[in-house]
């Protein structure tokens, strides 16, 4: 039963702001002297409904900049690594090292030699310099728009998604049904970036997109329904709540935790991370970008930071399928803590929620890496049949399963 | 003439068949006499054979149906400079035999028949011919450039198509006046 | 949505080199195709006839780059026959060898490239890392990488180095090692890959016939013809090795051209095995050839890709009169309408990959 390192984030950043307020509010009511009309300013900041507001934006960029400044370059580094080492080379290589200005670049430390971390921000500040094209016969504004929508759905899943039982912006009591309509958004984004550009490529791209994401999504919210048949809750905290606990023991020490991937749910489980591949992507089913047939798919067109945003939502996308997948089946983030130290009076768990959680999601990461480098693409009248002919009648079984155990006790 | 096809062997071998030449050039000569303007084994399981471009489809018929010359490797158009030659280069894949069939031209009437009734493969060689020696295929169903550009006026491969010739390519003893 | 006109190429991923395959899609099928070639057109049949017969060694090296010794071997075989010479027993050993190094190189490019074709990048690191190993055989052998100029008229340019022996059992044990065990994991024992290729771009033999197809596009449709057996060159006839045929019946389809250019390595590896056991130690490898030739040379071998004919006429001069050119893959590219009509779009890529395109020797 591990704790997570910020018991609630929204509570820890209110008592911040209020304090950081407080701060501003007494110099406001000291020039108030002088100036009589900034003592209302000062009321007004004062304001329970202020102090709430302003700390709901603190805590969006907190997890917003969590997310991407950190999770994003993590994940992107994680994959690139790896399936460089999967093709026998050493891969990206760019690190602090190679800053080209003292005390980085020693002499004895070659810019080759690094482990790459910093390699996916050099390729955003190479994106960002570059022209922004946009093709002449295209729909400027919607071309415009759809990487805007599409990178915007995606961060508003982790408006919702939590990291640790204390760690979200806001806790839904139908969380997941939230999450899963906020992933569905991006296939419209991109049928509209398809049509927009005015490119045969990216037209059959986008329409490949709307056929093959929109045929997953249904697998996809059966599963989590024959899952809610056991769970009778949308809340993701609570969820992982219910696995927080032992399923069998096997003597005293390694206890069987009762995720709901050991049960009647494996089904299902299955069927969860079959179509999330398709959601995210990934290589068996990226046929949307197929880059053998359709050049780029549907981001043929785009240049710059526009093809940087839509090409890095992937990852956001991976991120949110891995924290899904992890909330869902695999325990979330509950772990053990091993001990606790005791900074300041405050209790600080080893071993925190957000390890526990973070490292469920690099180890789903790089599992879905590893296999999407080692297949073909699949073709997309055989990704139609799998989705129709497969995944809906095993997700339908799926709920019978699940209805059947939930009956049977 | 079914001689020769009950001497191929029926299961593909994929080996050659000694002396198929001579059978096959007899064959040949049995069946068009005169009209073979020259007729000579050139190697073992190679022959080639002379006739006029009238004689081609017949000659080219009698190869592919009577006696299963199925593989028509090659079209060559040579320029010399009093006629062209058409060379077919066709191959039996049962015994390893190739025929050299050459049709002489004249030059100022650059047409011959087409073979694609026989082997479509002779599609896109009568196109290149057609394209860089500017030899017409009577027949052709869509005999237009394929190497070089719709809008090129020349058939480059011609001698009467000057090709620059720079010092490089001229040896020393002919700079000096030899041969 | 209505039918609709697609250009793949000249610049596209899928085109491995400068050329165009239009095709007509209706949704996702394909409803017709059309070929465009020639953009690197050179006109090499027409230089040809202005530079004297060895100097063309270096043109006919530069038609295909990643077959370049079988090309320049085809080309001096035929001018060879024309001037009535033959090469010393040690030389057609050392061109047996070269010729195999070389279709192992470049199967393994064609093997490296239809791996990114499918989405299945890591084939192609790991195929470019195994023919790395024949490149720097190759290399010890004729001094380059790449457009060796190795061949020459009555022989080859230089002996085998020493220790050659040694080092190309070692490079081939490794090779072969790799190919046993590695990758069939990523290719045919993987059921994506399988069905991607199984079923699609069909041809039947007899079309494949009719239409001029050659080497192992054909063998994959079930022909027993290969020309090193059919019209054996060199020391071919003593060496035992099998053609690599496709067994399984039905007609070609892109899986069965995999299988067999697959296969063709394994079979390679064999044939440099048993040359380098068969040839004589010592010996000349090479005679001088007469300036000036007259007459007509034809020769036919079986190129990495199929049949690459030369037909060489000599005028008496000292540089060919004619020189034609007979490209497997201008053939094959006739075909691919046929290949092409009622798949996918997405199996283009499955299907002309599987053919082995090489634009170079295509356009000439």
């Amino acid at each position: 039963m591990s704790a997570p390192l910020i018991p609630n984030l929204f509570a820890v950043c209110k008592v911040l702001v209020a304090a950081i307020i407080g701060i501003v509010q007494s110099i406001i009511y000291a020039l108030s002297g002088p100036i009589p009309p900034l003592r209302g300013l000062g009321d007004w900041l004062g304001l329970d409904a202020v102090i709430t507001v302003v700390t709901y934006l603190i805590v969006v960029t907190i997890v917003v900049l969590w997310v991407t400044v950190l999770n994003l370059f993590t994940v992107m580094w994680v994959e690139r690594k790896l399936y460089s080492r999967l093709q026998d080379r050493y891969g990206i290589m760019i690190s602090i090292w190679s800053l080209p200005f003292w005390p980085f670049n020693r002499v004895h430390r070659p810019t080759h030699k690094g482990l790459g971390y910093l390699q996916n921000l050099a390729d955003g500040v190479k994106l960002i310099q570059k022209e922004n094209i946009t093709p002449r016969n295209a729909d400027s504004a919607m071309f415009h728009i759809s990487p805007v929508l599409i990178a915007s759905s995606t961060l508003m899943v982790f408006a919702v998604l939590p990291w640790s039982s204390g760690f979200y912006v806001a806790n839904l009591d139908l969380g997941i049904l939230f999450i899963l309509a906020a992933f569905s958004l991006a296939p419209l984004g991109i049928l509209i970036a398809g049509y927009a550009a005015n490119n045969k490529y990216t037209l059959v791209g986008g329409f490949r997109a709307a056929a093959m994401l929109l045929s997953y999504s249904i697998p996809m919210v059966l599963a989590v329904i024959a899952l809610v048949v056991f769970t009778g809750t949308l809340d993701p905290v609570k969820i992982v709540q219910q696995q927080d606990r032992p399923l069998v023991a096997f003597g005293t020490t390694l206890p069987l935790p009762a995720w709901y991937v050991f049960g009647p749910q494996f089904l299902g489980f299955l069927i969860f991370s079959v179509a999330m591949i398709a959601e995210m992507e990934r290589v068996p089913f990226d046929i949307p970008e197929a880059e053998a047939e359709l050049v780029e798919g549907w981001t043929t067109e785009y240049s710059g930071m526009r093809f940087g945003i839509v090409f890095a939502f992937k990852w956001l996308r991976m991120l949110a399928a891995c924290a899904l997948i992890s909330i869902l089946y695999l325990g979330g983030w509950s772990g053990p803590v091993f001990t606790t130290l005791s900074v300041g009076g405050i209790p600080v768990p080893i071993v925190p929620e957000e390890i526990w959680f973070l490292l469920r999601i690099y180890f789903l990461a790089a599992f879905f890496v590893v296999l999407s480098w080692s297949v073909p693409r699949v073709r997309i009248d055989q990704i139609l049949n799998i989705g129709w002919k497969r995944l809906i009648p095993y997700s339908l079984l799926a709920i019978l399963v699940a209805a059947g155990f939930r009956v049977l006790g | 003439m079914s001689a020769v096809v009950r001497a191929a062997p029926v299961v593909v071998s994929g080996r050659p068949v000694p002396l198929i030449e001579k059978e096959v050039l007899g064959g040949l000569k049995a069946a068009f006499g005169a009209k073979l303007l020259d007729g000579k084994v050139l190697r073992p399981g190679h022959l080639a054979v002379t006739i006029d471009r009238d004689d081609l489809i017949p000659v080219c018929t009698y190869l592919q149906k009577t006696i299963g010359f199925e593989h028509l490797s090659c079209i060559t158009a040579v320029d010399w400079k009093d006629r062209f030659d058409c060379t077919y280069h066709i191959e039996n894949y049962y015994n390893g035999c190739m025929v050299q069939v050459t049709a002489h031209i004249p030059y100022d009437d650059p047409k011959i028949k087409s073979l694609t009734g026989l082997w479509n493969a002779a599609n896109y060689h009568e196109r290149e011919a057609w394209d860089l020696m500017g030899i017409e295929f009577e027949g052709h169903p869509n005999l237009e450039r394929i190497l070089l550009p719709q809008d090129f006026k020349f058939h480059p491969l011609r001698k009467d198509f000057a090709q620059e010739v720079d010092r490089q390519y001229i040896t020393r003893r002919k700079l000096r006046g030899g041969k | 949505m209505p039918e609709f006109w697609i250009n793949m190429g000249p610049q596209h991923p899928m085109t491995h080199g400068l050329w165009n395959m239009k095709v007509k899609v209706d949704g996702e099928t394909i409803t017709d195709a059309k070929p465009e070639i020639g953009y690197l057109h050179r006109g090499y049949e027409k230089i040809m006839e202005v530079r004297e017969f060895q100097k063309n060694v270096v043109l006919t090296d530069r038609l295909c780059y990643v077959s370049s010794i079988t090309w320049s071997h085809a080309y001096c075989l035929a001018v060879e026959k024309m001037m009535g010479i033959e090469t010393p027993e040690r030389g057609q050993w050392i061109r047996v060898i070269s010729l195999e190094l070389q279709r192992i190189a470049s199967h393994l490019m064609w093997l490296a490239s239809y791996g990114p074709d499918l989405g299945l990048l890591t084939g192609l690191l790991w195929c470019l890392r195994e023919r790395e190993l024949f490149l720097d055989l190759i290399q010890l052998m004729s001094g380059a990488r790449m457009n060796q100029n190795y061949p020459r008229v009555g022989g080859v340019r230089n002996d085998l180095p020493e220790n050659f022996e040694a080092m190309c059992k070692r490079s081939i044990e490794h090779f072969l090692e790799k190919l046993e065990n590695e990758y069939p994991k990523i290719f045919h024992e993987s059921k994506v890959f399988r069905m991607r290729t199984e079923g699609v771009g069909t041809l039947s033999a007899v079309d494949a016939i009719n239409w001029g197809v050659t080497g192992p596009n054909l063998r994959a449709c079930g022909v027993n013809v290969d020309l090193r057996r059919l019209d054996p060159y060199e020391t071919y006839e003593e060496i035992d090795f099998e053609p690599q045929i496709w067994q399984d019946g039905g007609v070609g389809d892109s899986y069965a051209r995999f299988v067999v250019r697959f296969n063709e390595l394994r079979e390679s590896c064999n044939i440099i095995r048993q040359a380098l056991e068969k040839m004589p130690k010592t010996g000349p490898y090479r005679v001088k050839p007469p300036r000036r030739a007259e007459g007509e040379g034809y020769a036919k071998t079986e190129d990495s890709r199929g049949e690459a004919l030369f037909y060489v006429i000599g005028d008496g001069d000292d540089r060919p009169y004619r020189v034609k050119i007979r490209s497997p893959v201008f053939c094959t590219m006739a075909a691919t309408p046929i290949l092409l009509r009622g798949n996918k779009l997405a199996d283009v890529v499955s299907i002309l990959g599987s053919v082995d395109v090489c634009v170079g020797e295509m356009d000439k």
